[in-house]
């Protein structure tokens, strides 16, 4: 957000100006827009053109708290959701702690996250990008086809006002291919089918590598093919810098302010606590323009900076919005979190990663005797638990022998519990690598998860 | 359409919402919300253009309308009438109170009321947070096919989660109930025995041991476990992915693919059912679809492109999350009927397994038939007995092998807590259900040997 001055701040800044004394208004205003191709057997399935706009308003008056959205700015429809967010505000119970954010004198780490290029780019390219995808993921082996291969872009600019003196606006946009592919082998009784996919992404087109995104989407699927269930045992286990990035997006649940203070989180008492084994150090930073997810203020328009969560294994902080913050008796960390119009700020890590150690996937593989290279986890939402640190998830991937991956195993799952993995990570890798999700990825090797087969 | 296009559709959406979150012992916040727009679908050869917009002016409408057309491509082409007659009026449900007819009080109060019970179950419930929401939706979608329909379809929704501490660390406990239909649904539903059922899960799980790992028999609760047949077969046989031979069930209709107890339907007139509609959102009217019979796969679920394509009639699947999404092969209601066996024979004829009286969510690789599921609260079953509590984790299996290793089958048929289906990014409410059930072998994601 920030440098850029938009009709929508304008239509926030009329709402806040409505404030009744004694009354705290905020309003956030989007506008934005995106494309949708999909490319299946060479011709154009189908194309997304659209287009959204939307004010969601919060009062809160002596502590209690009221919120209404609408899908769109008409003025009348703004005056209806304000009427509607005052009328709510009854039905809310007094927190001593309700109040919007201030202005806390942070200073914004400038970003560039609007792109001309992609904000021009012409649509029949766009559909060539991702038919060539197609071609080069479809060429890759003979085993394997595509199921579909996808060209996407958004763009959307937003703005903040409060009667607490935030007032914030700013525009991005970005774009990504992606692939999945399905490989077969086998014919009849044997036949048998793996899935794979591959993605590239960037601020502009230009940035894409669609070659990597073919290979890696068919890789993927042929090196599944022939997988076996494995017998259940303990071993260590690799993540791939795909799956890690997901595992940190469940540890990021239990360093959650909100969790903290509503007493959900499994570390909610142990800061200063030795919570990891000691060679990690786990950093938000949504200031690295590398990150993916990079932004320049948080949800509630407070500047994005950089936190230090865990150091050398100790838990040092949690992340905070401004109301997790005030009840904690800290400051906000920038770590608002927004959904959209839809919703009020919730708590959430914006860009974590690990801090990188300095081996390759294959030099650590060298030396593991037994374990297992895991490729993709499933059922991420419904077998891990961030409150009890309950781990379990189904798997696929390559077990690893004498410090070579061999052969491939699917159908099975991995377990422990998210405070003991977090003790029992033996080696970060330094191949990291930003993914479009709030965490990058790097190979993480963590010992004595039960793998669960026959 | 003037664009030389086979065919175009527009449907309409204008959804109102009420929502009430209860967190740490007080209601934190109202919100109300208003969405409207339409959705318009253009479709040349086998490209579809689709645009939408919150403007249902004529001139909104037009500039969606020419978008989604341009975007189809192709020019050309010259003027097609259609006579559009509105199909008749198809409510399954019977709708009492209107949202907007209660007032927002009585709706918070439903969650102080569930907070205090789950509370008041005992000292180890240390939170509670509890959500209610309903919506009125009304639709309409109209195409060049001749299809002109109308739907209203209203929802009540009520959830609560409760966390209890105990010298282990702490547990949680979930549960939801939803219909569609208005807050006449509170004279019939218990909302103090929901929060008491959440606490009860939380409770128990204190003393709860580690799952095994490995592999073997699974007996799943009537009403709980729905979603394994949603994740193991359902969406192998929705039409758009079998079209792509991305399904390991297409081209299996005619064969005997589960064991010949399970009869599968998918039913979207269920009246107050969470996944129940008047029509799809293409237009065609819900209807009572039966998927697998007596173990033989007997078709697919259909979508209006997909069924025309295939000169067939449609089968009242084709779903989209909202006026901003294309329409797809979707699920409704789904669910297996009931079998010979009763629950308390088939719990005494297994030595050992697993008992899970509670499912979470799950989701499969409909190319591979690999799918997982959560179990939220289950317990290990002894020399014919449930004893044992066990920690939560996920259960893997292969649909096809599954649906095959279904081996006993009770007569207590009952549907679950309401569902949100996740498929392509759009989700969408759906229903499920079953009896008693067991799995021959079910792989166990725990840690204990």
């Amino acid at each position: 957000m920030s440098a850029f001055e938009s009709e929508l701040q304008a239509v926030a800044d009329r709402v806040i100006a409505q404030a009744k004394p004694g009354e705290q208004v905020e309003a956030f205003v989007t506008r934005g827009g995106e494309t949708d191709v999909r490319i299946y057997q060479g011709a154009v399935e189908h194309f997304v053109s659209a287009q959204s706009e939307g004010i969601g308003i919060r009062v809160i008056s002596e502590g209690r708290t009221g919120f209404a959205y609408a899908g769109t700015l008409d003025e009348s429809a703004i005056s209806e959701v304000l009427a509607e967010a005052r009328d709510n505000v009854q039905f809310g119970e007094s927190d001593e702690w309700a109040a919007l954010a201030e202005p806390d004198g942070v200073s914004i780490t400038e970003q560039s996250l609007w792109n001309d290029a992609l904000a021009e780019y012409p649509t029949d390219e766009k559909i060539d990008l991702a038919k060539k995808l197609e071609k080069l993921a479809s060429g890759q082996d003979p085993r394997v086809r595509v199921d579909d291969s996808n060209y996407a872009d958004a763009h959307g600019e937003s703005a903040v006002a409060s009667t607490s003196g935030i007032r914030m606006s700013g525009r991005e946009n970005g774009c990504y291919v992606s692939v999945s592919t399905l490989a077969d082998e086998g014919e009849g009784d044997d036949a048998e089918t793996q899935t794979g996919f591959g993605f590239s992404v960037g601020r502009s087109p230009h940035e894409f590598d669609l070659e990597k995104a073919a290979r890696e989407a068919s890789e993927r699927a042929t090196r599944l093919l022939g997988a076996t269930k494995p017998s259940t045992r303990r071993t260590t286990v690799v993540f791939d810098p795909m799956v890690t990035a997901q595992f940190l997006g469940v540890i990021s649940s239990t360093l959650n302010g909100e969790a903290v203070v509503k007493g959900r989180s499994l570390f909610k008492d142990r800061l200063g606590d030795s919570v990891a084994a000691a060679n990690v150090t786990l950093i938000d930073d949504p200031t690295n323009t590398k990150a993916y997810s990079a932004t320049d203020v948080d949800g509630e328009g407070l500047a994005a900076r950089r936190n230090v969560l865990i150091e050398n294994g100790v838990l040092q902080q949690f992340v905070h919005n401004s109301y997790s913050a005030r009840r904690a008796g800290t400051v906000s960390t920038g770590n608002a979190t927004r959904g959209g119009f839809a919703g009020t700020p919730g708590v959430g890590c914006l860009a974590l990663s690990l801090v990188p150690g300095l081996r390759s996937q294959a030099e650590i593989i060298s030396d593991i005797d037994d374990g297992l290279l895991v490729q993709s986890m499933q059922g991420l939402h419904s077998g891990v638990n961030p409150i009890s640190g309950d781990f379990s998830t189904g798997a696929a991937g390559l077990l690893i022998t004498n410090g070579e991956v061999g052969a491939p195993v699917r159908e099975f799952t991995i377990a422990s519990t998210l405070q003991r993995m977090l003790q029992d990570i033996i080696e970060i890798g330094g191949d990291i690598e930003w993914l479009p999700m709030r965490a990058s990825g790097l190979s993480l090797v963590i010992r004595d998860v039960t793998m669960s087969g026959s | 359409m003037r664009t030389g296009a086979d065919f175009a559709e527009v449907y309409a959406e204008d959804k109102s919402n009420t929502s009430a979150g209860f967190d740490d012992g007080r209601i934190e916040q109202v919100t109300s919300g208003r969405d409207r727009g339409a959705g318009i679908r253009v479709i040349a050869g086998d490209t579809t253009g689709f645009a939408h917009t919150a403007d249902l002016s004529e001139a909104g409408l037009v500039a969606a309308a020419s978008a989604a057309a341009a975007a189809a491509s192709q020019g050309g082409g010259g003027v097609r009438n259609v006579s559009l007659t509105q199909a008749p009026i198809h409510r399954p449900n019977t709708i009492v109170h209107l949202p907007e007819s209660i007032a927002k009080a009585r709706k918070v109060e439903l969650l102080q009321r569930m907070n205090e019970a789950a509370r008041s179950y005992g000292p180890e419930i240390v939170q509670v947070s509890a959500g209610y929401g309903d919506s009125l939706k009304r639709t309409l979608v109209a195409n060049t096919d001749g299809v002109f329909a109308t739907d209203e379809i209203i929802r009540t929704l009520l959830r609560i989660s409760a966390v209890a501490d105990g010298d282990s660390g702490m547990q949680t406990g979930y549960q939801s109930m939803g219909h569609t239909v208005g807050f006449e649904i509170f004279d019939t539903v218990d909302v103090e025995e929901l929060a008491r059922d959440a606490a009860r899960q939380a409770i128990t799980k204190l003393l709860a041991r580690p799952a095994p790992s490995g592999a073997m028999p699974v007996v799943i609760k009537n009403g709980s476990g729905g979603v394994l047949f949603h994740e193991a077969c359902g969406h192998g046989l929705e039409a758009d992915l079998v079209a792509k031979d991305s399904s390991v069930y297409a081209g299996k209709v005619g064969q005997l693919v589960a064991n010949p107890l399970v009869t599968l339907v998918d039913d979207g007139t269920m009246p107050g059912e969470w996944g129940t509609l008047g029509y799809d959102d293409e237009g065609h009217i819900t209807q009572r679809n039966t998927l697998i019979q007596d173990g033989v796969l007997t078709d697919y679920m259909w979508d209006h492109i997909r069924a025309r394509n295939a000169g067939r009639p449609g089968s009242g699947n084709g779903r989209r999350q909202s006026y901003q999404h294309l329409p797809m092969v979707r699920m409704t209601n789904t669910f297996v009927l009931n079998g010979p066996d009763t629950p308390e024979d088939i719990i005494s004829s297994t030595p050992n397994g697993v008992y899970v009286a509670k499912l979470g969510g799950g989701s499969v690789n409909t190319a591979t038939g690999d799918f997982v599921f959560g179990m939220t609260e289950a317990y290990l079953i002894e020399d014919g007995k449930i004893t044992e509590p066990l920690r939560e984790g996920n259960l893997i299996g292969n649909g096809p092998k599954v649906l095959r290793d279904i081996d006993m089958l009770a007569n207590d048929f009952a549907m679950g807590n309401p569902g949100t289906c996740g498929k392509d990014g759009q989700g969408v409410p759906v229903g499920d259900g079953q009896p008693t059930l067991r799995v021959k072998e079910l792989t166990i994601g725990g840690t204990a040997a």
